[in-house]
């Protein structure tokens, strides 16, 4: 797994509340069997016309805004299970996303992938889109160590939760699976009670 | 210590519980599908490991296959590939596969309890969100990710950490028309899409335990669209008598055994929840979605709600919904005009789904200018229709019945809704282009659907009825 420890970035804003995984991927894409490619069709319906022409005011298509942090509105990914939403995010280049909630499910696919999903408060959130409304290269730093994420232009700055195991498994490059088999015997012995 | 009914079933599957570390929890039952497996057997090859038990994964193809002529090769060039690929994988790993052409074949979450898989007191996941619908028979279910697919795979557990719970209680009785799907779009319209994120829910009260198990399925099957985890019923007469002589559930001695312990899965009386929430049936009418997302739902005879009575955050993207439906402030949706009407998904595809469908519809005839498609859930309920003679009513009414599979729900086969065209839909999801691209999705029950479909408009069913 891709390691992540700290990040200096420029910020994309989609300030849009209940982007649901379908949004972010719709289900027509998800056909490939590996993990990667599924950048391009990140968005894909808000990204493009029926005729796969670019729309030109969907902020991905916009080279005002650039940058390895997706902020979005509350309740970001919610909907289906699938891991295809957190993999095309990463694919289009993004390391992290911002949002004041997170569903669970796309939360955790996120974590298992390395793409980090940083909850701030409802505030703060409104902060980073007035500062990116300001200034569209507003940087924003992103701390897993120290569980921040400050407006570098304004000093403002969020300490963030994050399950100390998963901050350990981010900041080590390494996965539940390799956690888990170093416990084979364990769960032998419990499926023998 | 007095425990809730999800405690008590975590905790029996706790394989190793540490401080500062999630649990690794024990997982029976792991289902498989064409879509979200394949990067997970990838992840195996690579890493050089077997299914650890591949004894307990069953697999089945639901998810773009297509619902007619499914003996033919599949046309659909990516679809092909990803359902062969799934007969590769399942030959290769030793699994279990009930691909098309195989009597059992149908959506994951439909044959799971019409097989006798899914039992009370298990854990159970799938890489589908919907995975929550098991836990109608008292079983700890949820959806994971393609990464957790593989270490399910590899070690038959999870890494997860024990959820918050929730307890939503619906008491008294349900009015005419009112079904499974009215109570969960209208506690879903009445917390939020949001309102049980962090949540593992059960749900309880007189109006629950009416329900029959099929309908208990459809509750539990949009949990995920509260953003709960998982919702589960404890198990009751309803449950046993439902499981009872199935394909794969327990037999003779092995059943007594079994049915002593699932009569202790409760929530024991004082035990705590993190959160209460109560409905009262009475309150519950025929739900229909106006939005872009299930919590935009409202009784069929209310009006959409005013932008400017949302919360001020939130005008913008409530206002993006309504103008991607095409849809007013304060307008009633009744007499509003539809294109198609889809009755299946693993939310309402099943037996007691289509039997009330064809007994309302039979002697009607479907609209002019209104496709109507049923989607069975699986083989085994496309043949009990047959055999009640459903596919005559159907045929006479004008509906199509189809071949099982997840369909229109989400498009990814060749059911979709064209751009801009009104769909009244049985399934779990409105968000915008789910249904097709542009496609606009209104939910609702079978019976609501069923409705849409004779009169070609929005309608309440209730008045249909009160005429017979």
């Amino acid at each position: 797994m891709r390691k992540f420890t700290k990040l200096t970035s420029a910020v994309v804003p989609l300030n849009i509340e209940n982007i649901d995984t379908d949004q972010i991927i719709p289900a027509r894409f998800l056909k490939a069997t590996t993990r990667e490619g599924f950048g391009e069709n990140l968005f894909r319906d808000w990204r493009y016309n029926g005729d796969n022409t670019p729309k030109q005011e969907f902020v991905l298509n916009n080279p005002t805004y650039s940058g390895k942090v997706l902020v979005a509105g509350k309740n970001f990914g919610c909907g289906s299970s699938r891991e295809h939403a957190a993999w095309a995010i990463q694919d289009a280049g993004f390391d992290v996303v911002i949002s004041s909630f997170f569903a669970d499910i796309f939360k955790g696919n996120a974590l298992n992938n390395g793409l980090l999903p940083i909850q701030v408060s409802d505030e703060f959130l409104a902060q980073i889109f007035k500062a990116v409304e300001a200034n569209a290269n507003s940087p924003l730093e992103v701390d897993l160590e120290n569980q921040t994420v400050t407006i570098v232009e304004t000093g403002k700055q969020e300490a963030f939760e994050i399950n100390p195991y998963k901050k350990s498994c981010l900041i080590n490059g390494y996965d539940d699976i390799d956690f888990i088999l170093a416990q084979t015997k364990l769960i032998e012995e419990f499926e023998k009670n | 210590m007095s425990k809730t009914l999800v405690e008590k079933i975590w905790d029996a599957h706790v394989v190793k519980s540490e401080e500062g570390f999630p649990d690794i929890l024990y997982i029976d039952t792991h289902l498989i599908h064409e879509v979200t497996s394949p990067q997970a057997f990838d992840g195996l090859r690579k890493r050089g490991l077997p299914v650890f038990r591949p004894q307990q994964t069953v697999a089945t193809a639901d998810h773009n296959v297509p619902t007619l002529n499914q003996l033919l090769p599949i046309k659909e060039e990516l679809s092909r590939y990803q359902v062969d690929m799934l007969t590769k994988n399942c030959a290769e790993f030793g699994i279990e596969l009930y691909g098309l052409g195989h009597p059992f074949q149908g959506i994951v979450h439909v044959i799971g309890p019409e097989l006798g898989i899914t039992l009370p007191g298990k854990t159970m996941v799938c890489g589908d969100s919907h995975t929550s619908t098991h836990g109608a028979l008292g079983a700890i279910a949820f959806g994971i990710g393609t990464s957790q697919v593989e270490q399910v795979f590899a070690t038959q557990c999870l890494l997860q950490s024990k959820p918050k719970t929730m307890k939503i209680e619906v008491n008294g009785a349900l009015g005419q028309g009112v079904g499974a799907k009215d109570i969960i779009l209208y506690i879903i319209a009445q917390i939020s899409a949001a309102g049980g994120t962090g949540y593992f829910v059960e749900f309880a009260g007189s109006a629950i335990r009416s329900l029959s198990m099929e309908a208990r399925m459809t509750v539990c099957n949009m949990s995920i669209e509260m953003g709960a985890r998982g919702g589960l019923i404890a198990p009751d007469q309803t449950t046993f008598e439902y499981i009872k002589g199935r394909q794969f559930a327990p037999k003779g001695e092995e059943w007594d055994q079994a049915l002593a312990y699932w009569k202790t899965l409760y929530s024991d009386e004082d035990a705590k929840f993190d959160s209460v929430l109560t409905f009262d049936a009475a309150d519950i009418a025929p739900m229909i979605t106006y939005g872009t997302n299930p919590g935009m739902g409202i009784g069929i005879a209310d009006k959409v709600p005013a932008t400017l009575a949302q919360p001020t955050t939130e005008q913008v993207s409530y206002k993006k919904a309504l103008d991607y439906m095409g849809f007013n402030d304060d307008e009633s949706l009744l007499g509003k005009p539809v294109d198609y009407v889809f009755i299946g998904s693993c939310t309402n595809s099943r037996i007691e789904d289509l039997r009330a469908v064809a007994d309302f519809v039979k002697g009607k005839q479907k609209a002019t200018g209104v496709e109507v498609w049923i989607v069975p859930g699986s083989k085994q309920v496309e043949a009990q229709a047959k055999a009640e003679g459903l596919d005559k009513v159907f045929e006479a009414s004008g509906f199509q019945l189809r071949e099982p599979g997840c369909s229109a729900c989400l498009g990814m086969n060749e059911d979709k809704i064209p751009a801009g065209k009104y769909c009244v839909s049985t399934s779990n999801r409105n968000f915008e282009g789910r249904q097709g691209p542009n496609a606009r999705t209104m939910l609702a029950s079978p019976l609501t659907a069923a409705a849409a479909a004779v009169t070609g408009r929005i309608t309440d069913v209730r008045e249909l009825l009160e005429k017979v």
